[in-house]
């Protein structure tokens, strides 16, 4: 049986696959970037490999994706981490047309065909409006972590309005709504809110079909996916392990070339 | 970037020029700084050297002095939100700065706003410090096509802008050069449509970031016969080249055509960029703007024609004049995909854009892809959000 590999490096977390030639995931990991991308790459992969109970000679082929994917001269190849991304959601979800990621740095729609072929795509532009990093701003503005946001969010009582969808003027806003004594629920909600509402015209510059799917670690937020649900009109897909579907594609291209 | 021949010959010219033009005031030889859309015939009518703002500030920027030239002008008050064309050349004015160490004295000033209104505001400053005549030709957009209503009130300020010529240079308008300059600039016109024509070829002889850098003739110097001479020699270069089979993309795989001003701080870049990846940009609505300035010169109509030419440029089109000339320019050419540069500074080309593409999209199911840049500020791009952006699109193509 011959296994491969992706790692994907993006711009806060580190991912590493390593699956067979039936697409099973054998072992996967995923740790903080840090100021090391390089290094933070490979630990992410030998870990993903002890999981597998596999060694680096075991691996047949690796690509690597995300930002710093070219700093991965060993890799076989580089592939950005869009294909990536729709080639695994699509391992996951063999119908699936429309793709939402949403990660550190970047969101975006996908339009996707036949075997994961990106079609279309459009991207948040050069801002933090509508990225992982605008909730993780918010979320230590609230003093919660991801997860903690995305509960508060849940349990809100009262609709209140996130003008800004400025990351700077967004953490001002909420620091002010907190001064005003608004709940941190309420607030949270706010903010879901407003991450929902880039994204829904995001993915409407790529047109929405079914079956929708969302990737990226913000597809962990219950909060998001449940309002990305009702403005879209429409469930959305999403994988056991959203976050690792870019480095997931990547071992999966590898098993292709 | 495709070396030439003629490279070093446009070199040599180029340097003539701007030499001829520094050295204009100590011969007794008017200056006029005008638009890139400006009607320069009438300048060659009567002997001034033509100076464009507009050429310069990209000269500013492959030399990598625009950034500090826009500092400076920005210190003094110019917003961030105005064009990088404005804020280079004005950096570059009141320091005296960039290759050439600024542009010679205007005796006058001439304005086409065929291009965009923010030239009217831009050139207004330089008329205030240099104290020197402002002439301003207003070319309507175009929102419903071509118009006669439009081609008079043009024609009507051509016969004004004779006049003031005149007026300023106190002699007589000069009606046989005229007719000669006209003569001239159609031909370099219709030369230049045929070197750009040459991108229809399989492997394409030269790309978008050759032609941006050999549009500077036809920008400075249409109208007179050293360009008409300069073209002829690049077209009979080209077919030689094409003979030989030469591309100037080795192993092109992927055609691409390139929308709105190039990113001049980065045009080596992403010429190399594209190249790593097969793929070439066989043509550009950028440089076809100054195949559009071309009038069959009828000499009873000449002033007709002329307006008609300034008119057409793709900037003064109306959005459903774009896509069907995209349309049109994806089966002459045989491309694959638009890049559709969105750009920062020039509002009227990157508005719509969203649009057109999808447009575009829809009709031919060719895809675009659209980069948030700026033509001279170099500060608003970045390395690793266009490379993650353009090489998911260029995957998507690949065959």
């Amino acid at each position: 049986m011959k296994h491969f590999a992706g790692i994907d490096v993006g711009s806060l977390t580190a991912k590493a696959v390593v699956i067979d030639e039936n697409n099973r995931i054998l072992g996967s990991h995923i740790m903080p970037v840090g100021q090391d991308s390089l290094a933070a790459g490979m630990n992410a992969y030998a870990q993903a490999l002890v999981k597998a109970g596999l060694k680096k000679e075991d691996v047949a082929a690796v690509v690597s994706t995300g930002y710093s994917r070219k700093r991965f001269t060993e890799a076989t190849m580089q592939k950005t981490e869009i294909s990536c991304h729709a080639r695994g959601v699509s391992v996951v979800f063999p119908k699936v047309a429309t793709l939402i990621d949403v990660g550190g740095q970047d969101s975006k729609a996908m339009k996707i065909g036949k075997d994961g072929k990106v079609l279309d795509f459009a991207m948040n532009d050069k801002c933090a409006a509508g990225t992982g990093r605008f909730v993780d701003v918010m979320a230590h503005a609230l003093n919660l972590t991801l997860g903690g946001l995305s509960d508060a969010a849940l349990s809100f009582k009262e609709e209140l309005t996130l003008s800004s969808t400025c990351t700077v003027f967004g953490e001002s806003e909420v620091i002010s709504l907190l001064s005003q004594g608004q709940s941190v629920p309420d607030i949270s909600w706010a903010i879901i809110k407003s991450i929902a509402d880039r994204l829904v015209s995001l993915v409407k510059r790529v047109g929405i079909e079914q079956d929708i799917a969302m990737s990226g670690g913000m597809a962990k937020n219950r909060a998001l996916v449940s309002r990305l649900e009702d403005r879209i009109g429409f469930d959305i897909h999403v994988p056991g392990e959203p976050q690792i579907m870019g480095a997931f594609g990547a071992a999966v291209i590898a098993k292709g070339e | 970037m495709t070396k030439f021949r003629v490279s070093e010959t446009m070199k040599e010219m180029m340097a003539s020029y701007y030499l001829e033009a520094k050295n204009a005031a100590y011969n007794h030889v008017p200056v006029a700084w005008i638009t890139s859309g400006g009607p320069v015939e009438f300048l060659h009518a009567m002997g001034v050297i033509p100076v464009y703002p507009e050429n310069y500030a990209p000269m500013c920027s492959i030399t990598r002095v625009s950034k500090d030239l826009i500092e400076v002008s920005e210190a003094a008050g110019y917003s961030s939100d105005l064009c990088s064309y404005a804020r280079t050349d004005i950096g570059a004015d009141m320091t005296q700065g960039g290759p050439i160490l600024g542009l010679p004295k205007p005796d006058m000033l001439i304005v086409g706003t065929n291009i965009c209104h923010t030239v009217v505001k831009w050139f207004e400053v330089h008329a205030r410090k240099y104290n020197v005549p402002l002439f301003i030709i207003d070319m309507p957009y175009l929102h419903d096509g071509m118009t006669k209503e439009a081609i008079n009130y043009v024609v009507g300020q051509f016969e004004a802008f004779k006049t003031f010529l005149a007026t300023t240079l106190k002699r007589p308008f000069e009606e046989e050069k005229f007719r000669e300059a006209l003569f001239l600039a159609a031909q370099v016109s219709e030369l230049w449509e045929k070197v750009l024509a040459m991108g229809k070829k399989r492997p394409s002889p030269l790309n978008s970031f050759d032609t941006f850098i050999h549009l500077a003739p036809i920008v400075t110097l249409r109208g007179t016969q050293r360009a008409v001479d300069y073209y002829t020699q690049f077209y009979n270069e080209l077919e030689e080249l094409t003979a030989q089979g030469f591309g100037s993309v080795p192993d092109e795989k992927i055609r691409l055509l390139w929308d709105n001003l190039p990113i001049w701080y980065k045009i080596k870049y992403l010429s190399e960029f594209f190249a790593q990846h097969k793929a070439a940009f066989v043509v550009s609505t950028y440089t076809n703007s100054w195949a559009a300035i071309q009038g069959n010169i009828d000499t009873d109509h000449a002033l007709e024609e002329l307006a008609r030419a300034y008119l057409s440029p793709y900037i003064n089109r109306d959005f459903k004049y774009r896509i069907d000339y995209l349309v049109r320019l994806i089966e002459e050419f045989s491309l694959d995909g638009i890049v559709f540069h969105s750009d920062r500074s020039c509002k009227p080309y990157s508005l719509g854009q969203y649009m057109i593409k999808e447009e575009v999209t829809k009709r031919t199911g060719k895809p675009g892809l659209i980069i948030e840049a700026d033509m001279n500020d170099p500060r608003v791009f970045s390395d690793a959000q266009f490379e993650t952006r353009a090489e998911a699109f260029l995957e998507g193509l690949e065959k």
